[in-house]
């Protein structure tokens, strides 16, 4: 296997895509947003519930994709968990930067890798420019959600 | 594990081909030609020397060059009719492609062929050039759009049309060789049944006419569109098919320049069929190209290419069924050299990136028919499609590539 392409399927992306964590509707749930990549057809919808104090206290996600989104978003879910809004929207900006590659991550500090680990095991996303949409997808879709009006959570609970 | 060859010798069609002489292309098994195919020297070369020595603008000099350039895209026409197996050249119109070609017909023939309350027929596995231009004219004319759906093993018959056409029935929009899967419709019974309720036939001919021979006199057919890039030809042509009795009741579709016989600001009055439909400096280039593309592939004999992608065809579908947790999508017993495969394990973009590093260029994703990827319960596949270039060994590079993958995702 070339490198290029053993560092894309790192165990852990497999791992991810294989079982994916936090992939369910989550309850309660105040924000949501469905992504849809038409080129491919692959679709995600994230769940948040954010707390009075814009915290991501709990977040899900199901969908359809590629062994990449599919990973991409299990590890965003266990990432942001517990994280406020701010903090979501700079780790998006760190990762888009990684996996496009205006940021190479050999030239990270190690305060910087352990700031964004795990999401580094996508950096060899870089190398497939074809496929960077497939890892970022699930956390447009993120945005989105943070973005969209929020749900009505009473009837949220009811299930 | 080689299919034995039957009579005409394997020729290597590769050699014609100048993408594949490039020091990074050497290796490349190249299986999208579905999406577009490459271009041989034949036509880059004529269509360079064209350029070189006889280009002018069409139908308009008197000078000897604007002549010498109107004869030879009035001879690319030519070739097209002949190709296409129509009585005279006048029904061959020039067009941007095949979707230009079918929102001309759904406009010009469509507007006034439907009224309200009347129907379009379509298959379940058609493009989507051939199914929105229907619905954007059903919603025009309130017509109702019904579809035909395949038998099990993805083959279309011609009972499940008998079911569904009637007396409102004033089009079917069909394909004739499905672009995602590779099924043939019967679209010449398909055009004797519609003609028995007095209906038009529209077919796609994309993914055909670069793999059998096409006679729109025997098929019966109203339309027929080809493209040009599928055909071994340039991008931004393509031809379509009008029976001569339709096109002469046809208003024109697009208004300009060389499409009128006279024009005043009180009263303008248009062309005889083609010139009406071809509104604008056509894509000169492009048709001459065509011509030549045409030229190549008859030079080659449509025998000899129907032998060698069958035989291509038969060994594919055989290494592919040796792969376990791999699926062949339909099994009909005839199909065109298109096949579309899932496999459990591994989603169509993942399976499309690891044949990349193995020099195998393959389409992943619903291929503009999310429709038939619906019939099929999947959200996209990867498609493996044949073309004049290819041989045993790009297969055998492709099954590598698939192995790997499973390799990777179990």
């Amino acid at each position: 296997m070339s490198d290029s392409l053993h560092e894309l399927y790192q165990e852990i992306i497999l791992d991810h895509n294989r079982h994916p964590r936090n992939f369910n509707k989550i309850t309660p749930c105040n924000h949501q947003a469905y992504g849809h990549n038409p080129l491919c057809g692959d679709q995600v919808t994230v769940y948040l519930f954010l707390n009075p104090n814009n915290m991501i206290e709990n977040i899900g996600f199901n969908g359809k994709g590629c062994a990449i989104s599919i990973a991409s978003a299990s590890l965003m879910t266990e990432k942001l968990k517990g994280k406020s809004v701010p903090e979501a929207r700079q780790l998006f900006e760190h990762f888009h930067n990684l996996v496009t590659g205006k940021t190479n991550k050999t030239d990270l500090t190690e305060e910087e890798l352990d700031y964004l680990q795990p999401l580094t095991v996508l950096s060899g996303v870089s190398e497939f420019p074809m496929r960077v949409k497939c890892a970022t997808m699930a956390w447009h879709t993120l945005v989105a959600a943070i973005d969209s009006p929020a749900l009505p959570t009473i009837k949220n609970q009811i299930p | 594990m080689q299919v034995p060859s039957t009579h005409t010798p394997t020729v290597n069609y590769r050699n014609d081909f100048p993408v594949f002489r490039q020091k990074e292309n050497k290796d490349l098994a190249f299986l999208d030609s579905a999406s577009s195919t490459q271009k041989p020297d034949f036509v880059l070369d004529n269509m360079q020397k064209f350029y070189q020595s006889s280009y002018a603008n069409v139908h308009r000099g008197v000078y000897g060059l604007s002549a010498k350039a109107t004869d030879a895209f009035e001879l690319a026409r030519q070739k097209i009719q002949h190709f296409m197996g129509a009585s005279t050249k006048d029904e061959i119109i020039l067009t941007s492609g095949s979707t230009e070609a079918i929102n001309l017909v759904a406009h010009s023939f469509g507007n006034q062929a439907v009224n309200q309350g009347d129907e379009i027929i379509l298959s379940q596995f058609e493009h989507h050039s051939n199914i929105v231009p229907w619905q954007l004219l059903g919603q025009r004319r309130k017509a109702v759009i019904k579809v035909v759906n395949p038998q099990p093993d993805a083959s279309f018959n011609l009972e499940s049309f008998r079911q569904i056409i009637s007396k409102r029935t004033k089009i079917i929009a069909i394909t004739h060789v499905s672009n995602s899967v590779g099924s043939i419709l019967p679209v010449r019974d398909i055009c004797t049944l519609a003609h028995e309720v007095g209906a038009a036939v529209v077919i796609d001919g994309c993914q055909a006419a670069p793999h059998i021979p096409v006679n729109v006199q025997e098929i019966g057919c109203d339309f027929y569109v080809l493209t040009g890039h599928k055909l071994y030809g340039p991008t931004g042509i393509g031809a379509l098919f009008g029976r001569k009795s339709l096109l002469e009741s046809m208003p024109p579709f697009l208004g300009g320049g060389h499409m009128i016989r006279s024009v005043s600001f009180e009263e303008t009055t248009f062309a005889e069929p083609p010139a009406r439909f071809e509104a604008g400096t056509s894509n000169i280039v492009g048709a001459v190209g065509l011509g030549f593309a045409i030229d190549y592939l008859n030079r080659i004999g449509f025998n000899t290419i129907q032998h060698h992608e069958e035989k291509l065809l038969n060994y594919l579908l055989q290494r592919l069924s040796d792969i376990k947790g791999l699926r062949i999508l339909g099994n009909m017993e005839k199909r065109g050299p298109v096949v579309s495969i899932i496999m459990d394990s591994a989603h169509p973009h993942d399976i499309a990136t690891i044949l990349d590093q193995h020099g195998v260029a393959v389409r992943a994703g619903h291929h503009c028919a999310q429709p038939t990827m619906k019939w099929f319960d999947v959200v996209g596949t990867t498609r493996i499609s044949l073309g004049l270039y290819n041989s045993m060994k790009d297969i055998d590079q492709l099954i590598d590539g698939l192995m790997h993958v499973k390799k990777v995702f179990g």
